[in-house]
Parts: C-alpha cells; structure tokens; sequence
C-alpha cells in the first residue's frame, strides 16, 4: 500500500516536471521573487541611513554636542551590494519580459546559452554583494579586538537592523537565483558528454 | 575536435586547482607581528572571520577540483560535475569578496567608524595578504570560464546546426 502510494507520488511529481507548460511557469514564478527580493534589498540598503546626537563633553554647563550619521555609502562594501542587488534585479526584469513577449526573437538558436549564461554570471555577482556586504555587517557588530576596531551596532541600532534585513533579502535572491541558473542549465544539457569522445556532433 | 576540449578542460581545471591551493597555503603561512609602544601587535588569518571563510572555502574549492580532475573521464557523473562546478564558483566569489572587504578596511580604514588602517603596523602580512587575494582571484575567474566553456562550447554550442 505504502510503495504503491510513493511510487504514485514519485510519477506525480515526474508528470508535472516533464509538462513543458509547468516548467515555464516554475521558472517564471521563480525569476518574479528574485526580481522581489533582489529589489527589495536594494532599496532597503540605499535608503538605510540613522542620524545620532552624541554627548561628548561639558564647558561649564553647556553639553557639547556631536551629530553622527550612518549612510551606506559610507562603506565601499555596502555600495558595491546596492550597485550588485541592483543589476540582479535588472537582469531578472529583463528575463522576464523576455521570456514573456520574446519567443519571436530567436538569432541563430543563441537564446538558450545566453539566458544560462547570463545567469550564472548574476549568481557570481549576487553571491559576491551579499558576502563582502555579510562581512562587513559582522565586522561592525562585534568588532575586531586585535585590530583595535570598535563595533558600531551598539550605537546605531536601527542602521543595523536595516542593514541586516536587506543582507537577509539578498541572500534569499542568491538561493532563488540559484535555483533559476540551475533550471536554465538543465535546459541545456543534451546527451553529448563533456569529458569523453562525443557521438552527435562534429 | 573532442579531443582539444577535453584537454582545454583538463587544462582549466589544474590551473584552477594550482590558484585555489597557492591561495589556501599563502593565507594560512600569513603572520607578522610588531612592536608598538611597548605592546606586541600580532597580525595572523585567524584574528579575522573573513579570513578563516576565505581559506576553508578555499580548501574545499581545492579538494573539489583535485576530485573533478580524476572523475572527468566518467559519463555518469558529467551532469553533477557541471552542476557543482557552477557552485564551487559561487562559493569561491563569494570568499574573494568577503576577504577583499575586510582587506580593504584593513588597508585604508574607515574615517566614518573610527578604524585605524593596520597596513602601517603590519606590512607583511598585508603583502602575504594581497598575494592570497590575487590568486584567489585567479582562481574564481578560470572556475567561470570553465563554466563559461562547459555551457557553450560542449554542451550547447553557439551556432547549433538547426534540423
């Protein structure tokens, strides 16, 4: 009973993937949240900004006051994440309005190896933004004591709880993009093998 | 013809094995240590989590390229080969770039935050530094174009021929 329901499932689960028409829309479906989530944390990291008044000292009775303020340009890391999130959501736009209105436009079958392409070259983007941003955003939390650097979390709260929502965003378009380069890949891939002699072609 | 491809792969692939373990050896052999007013400074990879990232994701890229140097020959297993090949080089962008941000504060500091630059005190490690960072950039860049290869010239060539 039990094998004859799994075996049900697995054939369930190949029907679906096998049908041309759900692919397409898996792909799709999946682009559209990475375009979200690419997007989502750009905006959060560009406009991420906290404004501070410090107290540093006293003459006589009047408090010296220093104002302080967080922006993301302030660190070359955070610039290159806003500039990285926003080309991978760009790529994904345009994805998937090709993908929507371009099945007219093919030249000479390039389409399929551009599109995979063109992914994975976003997933190394996306992959590099988030890390070097990831770093940067654990250096400013804890700090690094051999190097003498204090950690500003502490005084700019709210920058860092943005900050860190728009990591979280981005890793989340990472995976999906993922998943969509991986999908684009599999599209490809036809039998000639890649590392022994091949059958078909020249 | 089959045959320049399997080379040029075979090629690629020990280059990219050669760059990931010079980076790994580099980074770990990496430490200095100064005298600054009576205090001792010591400078290694472990004092910072990007480098400690940088040379496990390294070490890991290398064992995985010593392994899919061996088993490019086998049919069975050239669809996974890609697959993974795609994420070894995710997981190599993603530590060159983590290393280079820390690198980078540690070289120039930031005015904003209040770091001092620790190149001044240190300038050992930074060169030791810089030398792992460029070979791991060689390395995420020859992993691409192996990608890059395996996509377009192997699996899908550019201009197929149309039935």
């Amino acid at each position: 009973m039990a094998l004859q329901s799994g075996e049900k499932l697995a054939m369930l689960v190949g029907n679906i993937w096998s049908k041309p028409r759900s692919r397409y829309w898996t792909l799709l479906g999946l682009r559209l949240l990475a375009f979200l989530a690419a997007a989502a944390a750009t905006l959060v990291m560009a406009l991420n900004k906290q404004t501070k008044t410090f107290v540093v000292g006293t003459i006589g009775t009047t408090p010296l006051k220093l104002t302080l303020t967080a922006k993301f340009h302030h660190t070359p890391a955070f610039v290159f994440f806003v500039i990285a999130n926003g080309l991978v959501s760009m790529h994904n736009l345009v994805m998937i309005m090709v993908d929507l209105v371009g099945s007219k436009f093919d030249y000479k079958g390039f389409r399929f190896p551009m599109v995979a392409i063109l992914d994975m070259l976003n997933v190394a983007l996306v992959s590099g933004g988030a890390n070097a941003a990831a770093f940067m955003a654990e250096l400013g939390k804890n700090g690094n004591l051999h190097a003498r650097w204090d950690k500003i979390c502490d005084k700019f709260g709210a920058y860092c709880d943005r900050g860190g929502g728009a990591l979280i965003a981005s890793f989340l378009a990472l995976a999906f993009m993922l998943l969509i380069s991986f999908i684009s890949i599999l599209k490809l891939v036809n039998s000639s093998s890649h590392c022994s002699v091949s059958h078909n072609n020249n | 013809m089959a045959k320049t491809k399997t080379i040029i792969t075979i090629l690629l692939r020990l280059l990219a094995f050669g760059a990931t373990l010079t980076a790994t050896v580099v980074m770990v052999t990496s430490h200095d240590s100064a005298e600054v007013l009576n205090l001792k400074f010591s400078a290694k990879y472990t004092n910072s989590p990007a480098f400690k990232f940088y040379v496990i994701a390294e070490a890991i890229a290398s064992g995985y390229g010593l392994i899919a140097l061996f088993l490019c020959s086998k049919s069975s297993v050239e669809r996974l080969i890609v697959i993974l090949d795609v994420v070894i080089a995710m997981l190599l962008t993603s530590s060159i770039s983590a290393a280079l941000a820390e690198a980078e504060i540690g070289k120039k500091g930031n005015s904003h935050a209040g770091w001092l630059p620790i190149c001044g005190q240190v300038p050992k490690f930074c060169d030791h530094v810089t030398g792992a960072l460029i070979a791991g950039f060689v390395a995420a860049i020859v992993y691409l174009v192996l990608n890059l290869y395996s996509l377009v010239v192997v699996l899908a060539p550019l201009f197929p021929v149309k039935p």
